[in-house]
């Protein structure tokens, strides 16, 4: 294989020198001429019905120019089609504190504060559900009008045999967890500004990892057709999956902007932005997990109850998540899943970071530790004898393909120094370990369709310039300076010749999004396809001009022609003439969809990939045990990445994904005093500050994957996987308690301690989980192949 | 954004006419640095019709060193100032040093930092969060959600220089439209978390006077959950004489961020008066100085925990003093 | 003194602007004069995100008023370039990702700057205390204390 000259070496993002000085537009700062300034009436309320909303006060205030309500957006959508159950503004009842239901725009920001406080709301409060029990049992319903449960989905599948599979286990172990959910606290609040001309076209400009899901939205609700609305994802000032619904605002901006022929910008306060919300699940769980005596797993049960919030969101793929995953990483003969989500009267949980698989990945990872102890095996073999191989099929049809998970716990525990350090630190230390996989993108896209996941085109101009079009949005994670390195590569440019324009419906073919760790991946290999082509017209053009054999020409260096003899050459600009001489206007596409992997199950859907990354984590912690501070003190984070692109940015995603993990171990959890957000704002929801950061090795294993691009995976949310229940995990080597909860909080740290120093068990975590009916279980073949 | 409401601002260039605007203008507030106040304001737990700046006095800035060993401190005098500053005592310049974040620091002020308007979870929320919650006692509302049965806020001290100016038997110097006069530090507040200060309210702190106090040592723990920006959920500030033989001639033990006002623990006090600081005294002084505390659920991290760290902090400030 | 015409010297050229007293540095910055680079995450100084330089003090422009730096010179991530150079601390960066989504970067970058200028050999632990009023989402903050920690290398 040629050697490259981009792809693999560090480099900084395309976009940098407009970060770093100030010119990055994000949507907030954006201003357009007569631009009005938009806000969001905000519910009162954690569950009641709207009686009256009398609106005319803001109306007449002076400097107001529009106020609309439910009624006047009364489509509802959703991000999944399953779950078509918002709308913009709430329409006859509110089901969350915060919930929008009235939407102003007036020549300024003061005037539309006011107008919102003049809205008078009549509400008939009703019965308010608030945690996973109360929306279990028989009461109020949020969604529909005769009372009963608040289940909002029920999935239970089953894998080869579990009875059996306990009934041959040496050792079977049962235990409880629960993960607090979390807001992604981007720093950026959303914000999104439209534009609505008298010519009937629309546009919209919002912070949004998934333009095509907002335009597909306002087609939908606006009731405009799509090629009249034009959407633009500006850079998104961090994401994490807080981005990837189509929110209110949004919707409201641009009806504003309908109404009142001016364009209107709406930025959410930070107290809104956890109202938006579509954070973490809380999950509680139970693990049963049978073990042979050398500690290889011989099948597993895993019941997941998920805390969803007022509305449907992803919960629906959430709820799937929970139980999908667990066999990607250890070989599960028999597995049954059987999960809930419910609703309650809480702001909607949604995808951030890992999307439903840190909670379960938590869950298992601290139970294997515990296996271990009782097996008396350390907590790395126990994991070496469970591991998947490469190249082979799940119990639940997941295929694997590259899988460089033994190398990631080799070179992981080496460099830590894990063995000469477990259970041997002197106390109040402790060191732990965990492993983790994650998809490059999801399968299968939200909306059903056998169209690609993802499109590129290139056009390249006379003057050799070369622009890239792709509807991927950069949310921080450098997918724009990903899609220019690949095409740099394939074209034998350097990275700052490509010029790219994304995330823009009107210009940019069709890309699903920045979610789901799918944009290196799938857009990767639809724009390596596109430089393909040009290259390939290019390189016709050139061996015909020069006379040589076609498989003969490369492009390189800024040149293209014959491989090994610099006279036979033509410059790039050169080149390009060439072929638009012979050829027309140069523009290729290319594009990417998923194999057609699902499984033969409903529900399938969820899970598969065309690749997964993999990650093993070491922490060590330093802990007070008087205090309960849980002072992390340095990571080790091996990852597989399949290839690097890029390391700089590799590393940049692994270090990101370590620090979040770490707040969402120790301290981030959207708490709530009955329906009231604890503490909707940036001093009460506590995240890492620099002085929490400890240091992180970073390892990079490259297994080449042979589906992705140039063999790359991804690294966006991987690497936070394994990091919570490896600081769980160190928590007991430190402290002799276990942790099966997170936040790992020092008031939970020192009660549990205060309740071992009198006999107790010494432990943080929920006491059991609810007695449910899971619905009619599915009883799904072994896939052929998984031996 | 969140945005402040109007205001009339008025910037008045001496002390005697900021009394003098403060007595004639009937909802006016002082401001120094601005970082309580402002948030505040944001957030309408307070909307002053005038805000009176006091930046730009002459001579309320600055650390002096008087013919007594006494320090005198300017009410403006930055936190970042007071935390650098090699002439103060030792707990006063590192609770200084461990307010809020450096920019911050940079700009509020030692009297701005002492008149630190008293927190709670149920008040340091927008005007939307506090209309879903019903509002409470010190704004707006009649009930207080933390203690409902009680008549009064419980309404946190999140000073850092409240426990140690306490400790320092230190006098604030305050200017009113009559007259001028000191107070000692103890006095400055008040176990109420709506009027929490024990000067009235035409009275501006001028300037923070701490006594000389040659051969003690001071110190200031603070309980927080991150390293930077947190207000203090629990601040002890020790201070002790010893003896060239090691023996505690004197002592002081007060503990912040735990009550509406600074709470001196004179039992404790005693209970190392006349010993060695040995692990034995420090604990029982421990015990006592954090048994009559009763902290509510109304900041981070809750009553219990805040409760079982009293000891644990007391010992630690006790130890730093050995 | 109330809701008249205020001058703001920002990033050395002088701005007269009809300005309430009660709007923020922060407001002034992004919607009078068009400096957007200034960016907000809470408007209560809870993050760091809205830094500016006064006088060559890091301050928090959410906090700040607009009126109250009349006269004071203002310093935004606009004018830490000199002309097409970047400043030391923008070049490292940007060489070492120490931007991902860039939003929490401009209000680094002023307080970076802060430091350096009063201290240019800061040891690790400085750099990591003077920022530490700065939340960033994205990068755990580990290039970012190896970007400041070059550029104070390279201005030696």
């Amino acid at each position: 294989m040629m050697g490259h000259a981009v792809v693999g070496r560090p480099g900084p993002r395309v976009d940098a020198a407009e970060q770093v000085t100030g010119r990055t537009t994000y949507a907030g700062d954006i201003t357009l001429p007569g631009m009005l300034v938009g806000g969001l009436l905000q519910s009162s309320q954690a569950h009641a019905r709207i009686l009256r909303i009398d609106t005319a006060a803001a109306e007449t205030l002076p400097g107001v120019r529009a106020v609309i309500t439910g009624a006047d957006l009364p489509i509802p959508y959703g991000i999944l089609p399953v779950s078509q159950d918002e709308h913009a503004l709430a329409v006859d009842k509110v089901r969350y504190v915060g919930e929008p239901v009235a939407g102003v725009a007036a020549v300024d920001a003061e005037t539309a504060e006011q107008a919102l406080a003049l809205i008078d709301i009549e509400y008939e409060p009703l019965d308010v559900v608030t945690s996973i029990d109360e929306a279990l049992a028989s009461g109020t319903r949020i969604h529909g009008e005769v009372e009963g449960d608040n289940v909002h989905r029920r999935a239970a599948l089953e894998f080869g045999d579990v009875e059996s599979g306990f009934e041959a286990a040496h050792a079977v172990r049962e235990n409880v967890y629960f993960f607090r959910g979390s807001n992604h606290a981007a720093l950026e609040q959303h914000a999104a500004v439209a534009s609505a001309g008298h010519d009937g076209r629309l546009t919209l400009w919002s912070s949004t990892q998934v333009p095509h899901y907002v335009h597909r939205t306002l087609e939908k609700v606006l009731e405009i057709p799509a090629g009249r609305i034009r959407v633009i994802a500006t850079p998104v000032g961090g994401g994490f999956g807080g981005k990837t619904d189509p929110f209110s605002h949004e919707i409201v901006a641009a009806k504003l902007a309908m109404v009142t022929g001016r364009p209107v910008k709406i930025v959410l306060s930070r107290e809104q932005v956890f109202y938006a919300h579509r954070g973490r699940h809380p999950v509680l769980m139970w693990v049963k997990t049978g073990f042979d005596p050398e500690g290889r797993i011989t099948a597993m049960h895993f019941r997941s109850f998920l805390d969803g919030g007022a509305y449907g969101s992803y919960g629906a793929a959430s709820l799937l998540y929970t139980g999908a995953l667990q066999t990607t990483t250890y070989r599960i003969p028999n597995y049954k899943f059987e999960g809930v989500r419910v609703f309650t009267n809480k702001p909607p949980c949604g995808p951030k970071r890992g999307h439903g698989t840190p909670q379960p990945r938590f869950a298992l990872e601290c139970q294997l530790d515990e296996a271990a102890a009782d097996l008396g095996l350390d907590p790395v073999t126990i994991r070496r004898r469970n591991l998947v191989e490469p190249f082979s099929m799940t119990v639940n049809h997941l295929r694997i393909t590259s899988c460089g998970l033994a190398e990631c716990l080799d070179r992981v525990v080496e460099a830590s120094g894990f063995f000469a350090k477990h259970g041997t630190l002197p106390e109040g230390k402790g060191i732990g370990l965990a492993v983790g996989a994650y998809l490059s993108g999801a399968g299968l896209p939200i909306y059903w369709n056998d169209m690609p996941q993802s499109e590129v085109e290139i056009k390249v101009d006379r003057g050799g310039g070369v622009t890239v079009f792709s509807m991927a949005a950069d949310v921080g994670q450098g997918s724009t300076s990903v899609l220019a390195m690949i095409v740099a590569e394939v074209l034998g440019l350097d990275t700052a010749d490509i010029t790219m324009v994304t995330a823009d419906t009107d210009l940019t073919p069709v890309d699903l999004g920045s979610y789901s760790s799918r944009v290196t991946f799938m857009a990767g290999n639809a724009a390596k396809e596109a430089a393909e082509g040009i290259r390939d017209r290019v390189a016709a053009a050139v061996a015909d001009e020069l006379g040589l054999p076609e498989d003969g020409v490369a492009a390189a260096g800024g040149r293209v022609g014959a491989e090994a003899d610099g006279e036979k050459t033509l410059s790039w600009a050169d080149a390009v003439r060439a072929a638009i001489a012979r050829g027309g206007p140069l523009i290729a596409s290319g594009s990417y969809r998923a194999p057609d992997l699902a499984g033969p199950y409903r529900g399938a859907g969820v899970g598969i990939s065309p690749a997964y990354s993999y990650s093993v984590a070491v922490v060590e912690v330093d802990c007070d045990a008087e205090t309960g501070e849980v002072k992390v003190t340095k990571v080790w984070l091996a990852h597989d990445i399949g290839r690097a692109l890029n390391p700089l940015l590799v590393e940049g995603q692994i270090e990101g994904g370590v620090y979040m993990a770490l707040g969402e171990a120790l301290m981030e959890e959207q708490a709530y005093r009955g329906a009231l957000h604890k503490g909707p704002s940036l001093l009460g929801y506590k995240t890492p500050t620099f002085l929490e950061m400890p240091p992180v090795e970073s390892i990079l294993v490259e297994t080449n994957d042979p589906e992705g691009p140039f063999g790359a995976k991804e690294v966006g949310q991987g690497p936070l996987l394994p990091v919570v229940p490896a600081v769980a995990n160190a928590v007991h080597d430190a402290l002799g308690i276990r942790a099966d909860e997170v936040p790992i909080t020092p008031d939970r740290v020192v009660k549990a301690l205060r309740e071992a120093s009198r006999g107790g068990n010494g432990r943080i975590g929920p006491e059991g989980v609810p007695k449910f009916d899971f619905g009619r279980l599915t009883r799904v073949k072994i896939p052929e192949g998984f031996s | 954004m969140m945005r402040l409401p109007a205001f009339e601002y008025l910037v008045p260039e001496t002390l005697d006419e900021a009394v003098v605007m403060l007595a004639d203008h009937p909802s006016a507030v002082v401001v120094g640095g601005g970082t309580d106040l402002f948030p505040n304001m944001k957030r309408r737990q307070v909307s002053p019709a005038t805000v009176i700046a006091l930046g730009a006095i002459e001579g309320l800035r600055g650390i002096e060193i008087d013919d007594d060993g006494a320090v005198m401190i300017g009410a403006l005098t930055s936190l970042r100032d007071l935390a650098a500053s090699p002439d103060v005592p030792v707990a006063l310049a590192s609770a200084a040093a461990e307010v809020a974040s450096p920019q911050i620091r940079n700009v509020a002020t030692v009297g701005g930092n002492l008149c630190v308007d008293t927190r709670c979870e149920y008040i340091n929320m927008t005007e939307s969060w506090r209309l879903a919650s019903g509002f409470c006692l010190k704004a707006d509302g009649d009930v207080c959600w933390v203690a409902p049965k009680g008549e009064e806020c419980v309404a946190v001290s999140s000073s850092d220089l409240a426990p140690v100016v306490v400790a320092l038997d230190a006098e604030v110097g305050l200017v009113g439209p009559d007259v001028s006069r000191t107070l000692a530090a103890s006095d400055l507040y008040r176990s109420d978390g709506i009027d929490y200060l024990g000067k009235s309210e035409d009275e501006i702190v001028a300037t923070l006077t701490v006594p000389p106090r040659p051969g003690w040592r001071t110190t200031y723990r603070k309980l927080r959950r991150r390293g930077s920006i947190d207000f203090p959920i629990l601040g002890v500030a020790a201070a002790v004489q010893v003896s060239d033989d090691g023996i505690v001639e004197d002592a002081r033990l007060v503990l912040g961020a735990i009550a509406s006002a600074p709470i001196r623990a004179r039992d404790a006090e005693e209970a190392v008066v006349g010993s060695r600081l040995g692990p034995e005294v420090v604990a029982r002084a421990a015990r006592l100085a954090a048994e009559p505390v009763r902290p509510y659920d109304n900041v981070d991290l809750g009553s219990r925990y805040r409760k079982w760290m009293a000891p644990v902090f007391v010992a630690r400030a006790l130890e730093d003093l050995r | 003194m109330t809701n008249g015409t205020i001058t703001l010297t920002v990033n050395g050229e002088a701005h007269r602007l009809a300005s309430a007293d009660h709007r923020t540095l922060l407001e002034s910055l992004r919607e009078d004069l068009g400096l957007t680079g200034t960016k907000h995450g809470c408007e209560l100084g809870e993050c760091g995100a809205c830094t500016v330089l006064v006088d060559g003090l890091a301050v928090l422009s959410c906090l700040t008023l607009a009126v109250q730096v009349q006269g004071a010179e203002v310093t935004t991530v606009e004018g830490l370039a000199d002309g097409a150079v970047l400043h030391p601390l923008q070049q490292a960066f940007a060489e070492l990702g120490a931007a991902q989504c860039g939003y929490c970067t401009p209000g680094m970058l002023v307080t970076a700057a802060a430091l350096l200028e009063r201290n240019p050999r800061p040891a690790i632990d400085e750099i990591r205390q003077a920022l530490a009023g700065n939340l960033c989402r994205c990068t755990g903050y580990i290039k970012i204390l190896d970007a400041v920690s070059l550029a104070a290398r390279r201005a030696r």
